[in-house]
């Protein structure tokens, strides 16, 4: 049985820059993220804070030649993914990581039938231990959209992705995630294309797989309400950098940083009670971030110290972390 | 009651919008993408219309202010049928009605300047001489909280929630009385989402408007709406006041629908309903299923379902329903808990 302690990926201070005509995109700045075996670890931003950015660095699937990463470490299973061989990652991406990503019409190709690519999944999953047979990966696809619980997983195998809705071309993903044993499980907004009903569907789906094979997973939404209902500790990012971490019931109850209070009350609620003002201004520039606290431009409770030099994470409660300089008081 | 019949601005009255796809031998296959829809918006207020996709709800928005032509069905506006295409309409009535669409990006013509985009909707709908124009483009742009540096700037070089205000002052631009908003804010994040909404809610004060806000964001909802319809395949399955909608929601569709709205508190997870959980899929406008089109997901499915198609009722004073459920008065009964 495996160990809720034990960490899997462990990121330490990773920057990524992205090169552009006039500079460097200085988009991630110093992310430091914790997977434990198991977990479920939710990373809420808004649109170009730096999540896909985050975890495309840890499969090393970032567009080759125009990202440079100065400093920072991404270990899995203690190993640097950083100081992999081509090898090593090849590995990693099919025997140890699975990522679903948020538009399944685009993670598809359009002119192969799902069966041939769920097992193209599996072929190269399964060649690292000596390969399998044809007949053996065709059952193992068969069985893998039966688990997603989609009908007729005979006929869908000789379907093309235009043939199947949204929600079934989601479900396709999953289970070319799940095929084959993995240990880490990155859903990259899973349900944001899809209809509210749909992504309560995906959701739960999701998290019935993830507990019953005891595979962490790091779940990107921007969604706080999703947050929630899913994961076991949550991650808030802004402009590249982690802001606050939380088990869902502390972050919920007392948020703490700034930027996580203005983005939980802009959430309208069902229960009523009009809206709030929201955060006012927006993301900064990546080309000339601020040099302090990259919140510091909208934050409202702003001191000096802010604009000088980033703070750093802070232990302010068990399990409970914020970068603010608002914790020294 | 005559005073609530003057009160509405806009009535649609068994409206149908079929697209025709393609034959086969039995003939023309038609979407059913708005199938006979009755609602009406009072003067002032917030109707907001929620579905999932392809339940029909942006094809109304689009026969609404006149970019397709009704199959069947009439649209009243101040108490003259518009039901017909725009090209017909008189310019007047075209000028009342106007809409914000959902991605700024490709609404917005990414070659003109904020300056040019504004100036269009003035030059054809208002009789302001040409000299005054740049005045009165400031002056909207004031209104969305844009300053006047913003005039030359292109929509490309801007943010979604700036683009996002530029078509909303491009939509006031012509002083309407109902300004149709199609999910102005899924594109966008909830903290410009929050500040878009504010505006919208404060413009509505300051020039008497009308909305119908389609959206799929239920929590939305709430907090703009003053009534919701529910739309699910080309039909209208509930209409109520927003507060009793969410306190007291009838049909098992609704139901679904408010059961899967990811919540941030204690207090809204008590308001979902807990015994329904979403299962199926949304089917095909082409062949919508005979009788109740929501009965092939509906957990509380009887016989008569799959035969008769159910009538609107009224349930309550303001509160409709569209579902067998609720049809004879001796049946009925409140399935939320």
């Amino acid at each position: 049985m495996k160990n809720k302690e034990n960490i899997l990926l462990n990121i330490k201070d990773l920057h990524v820059w992205y090169k552009v005509y006039g500079g460097y995109l200085k988009v991630l700045n110093s992310v430091h993220l914790i997977v434990r075996e198991g977990e479920r670890v939710g990373l809420v931003g808004e649109t170009g804070c730096g999540k896909t950015t985050t975890m495309k660095s840890i499969l090393q699937i970032l567009p080759p030649g125009d990202f440079y990463i100065p400093q920072g470490q991404i270990f899995y299973k203690g190993r640097d993914v950083l100081k992999m061989s081509f090898k090593e990652i090849q590995r990693l991406r099919s025997r140890e990581i699975a990522m679903i990503f948020q538009d399944p019409t685009a993670a598809l190709n359009p002119v192969f039938t799902i069966g041939n690519q769920i097992g193209d999944v599996i072929k190269y999953s399964a060649a690292f231990a000596g390969g399998m047979h044809k007949e053996k990966i065709k059952m193992r696809s068969i069985k893998a959209l039966k688990e997603v619980y989609l009908p007729d997983p005979e006929r869908m195998c000789i379907n093309y992705p235009f043939q199947l809705s949204g929600g079934m071309r989601q479900r396709v993903c999953i289970a070319m995630a799940i095929s084959s044993p993995r240990n880490l499980l990155i859903a990259d907004e899973p349900g944001t294309s899809l209809d509210v009903t749909i992504q309560d569907q995906i959701h739960r789906l999701l998290n019935e797989l993830v507990e019953k094979r005891n595979t962490a997973i790091i779940l990107i939404t921007h969604s706080l309400g999703v947050a929630r209902e899913m994961t076991d500790r949550i991650y808030v990012m802004y402009a590249g950098t982690i802001v606050e971490t939380a088990t869902p019931e502390i972050l919920f109850k007392n948020p703490f940083h700034p930027y996580t209070k203005g983005l939980l009350a802009s959430v309208p609620r069902i229960s009523g009670g009009g809206m709030t003002q929201g955060i006012p201004g927006k993301l900064p520039s990546y080309l000339n971030p601020p040099s302090g606290c990259r919140f510091q431009p909208r934050c409202e409770q702003e001191r000096p110290i802010c604009s000088e030099e980033p703070p750093q994470l802070f232990e302010i409660e068990k399990d409970h972390l914020v970068a603010c300089y608002l914790t020294q008081r | 009651m005559e005073q609530a019949t003057n009160n509405e601005i806009l009535k649609i009255e068994k409206l149908k919008k079929y697209f025709c796809i393609g034959k086969d031998k039995r003939g023309l296959i038609y979407v059913r993408a708005v199938d006979g829809v009755t609602f009406n918006i009072k003067h002032g207020e917030t109707l907001g219309l929620v579905g999932e996709s392809g339940s029909g709800k942006s094809t109304i928005a689009y026969t609404v202010v006149g970019m397709y032509r009704p199959t069947s069905g009439q649209i009243t506006f101040k108490d003259k049928n518009i039901g017909i295409e725009a090209a017909r309409r008189p310019l007047s009535s075209k000028k009342e009605i106007q809409i914000v669409f959902q991605d700024p990006g490709s609404s917005l013509n990414p070659r003109q300047t904020i300056k040019q985009i504004l100036t269009l909707p003035l030059r054809i709908h208002t009789q302001i001489p040409k000299r005054q124009f740049q005045e009165k483009i400031v002056e909207l742009l004031e209104k969305v909280e844009l300053s006047p540096d913003y005039l030359y700037k292109s929509p490309p070089s801007i943010g979604g929630g700036e683009k996002q205000m530029v078509a909303i002052a491009r939509a006031m631009a012509s002083n309407p009385s109902v300004i149709i908003l199609d999910e102005p804010t899924s594109a966008l994040d909830v903290s410009i989402q929050a500040k878009i909404i504010n505006k919208l809610i404060d413009l509505q004060k300051e020039m008497s408007l009308t909305y119908l806000f389609i959206t799929h964001d239920l929590s939305l909802m709430r907090n703009v709406a003053n009534r919701i319809a529910i739309m699910y395949l080309g039909k209208i399955c509930e209409v109520a006041e927003s507060v009793t909608f969410f306190e007291k929601p009838l049909h098992p569709y609704t139901q679904m629908l408010i059961s899967s709205v990811p919540v941030v508190t204690k207090e809204e997870e008590d308001l979902k309903p807990q015994k329904i959980i979403s299962t199926g899929e949304i089917p095909s406008p082409v062949n919508i299923p005979p009788g109740c089109s929501f009965h092939l997901r509906c957990p509380y499915k009887m016989p008569i379902c799959s035969k008769v198609d159910p009538e609107m009722i009224e349930f309550s004073p303001g509160h409709m329903v569209r579902c067998h459920l609720f049809a004879k008065p001796d049946n009925k009964k409140i399935i939320k808990e």
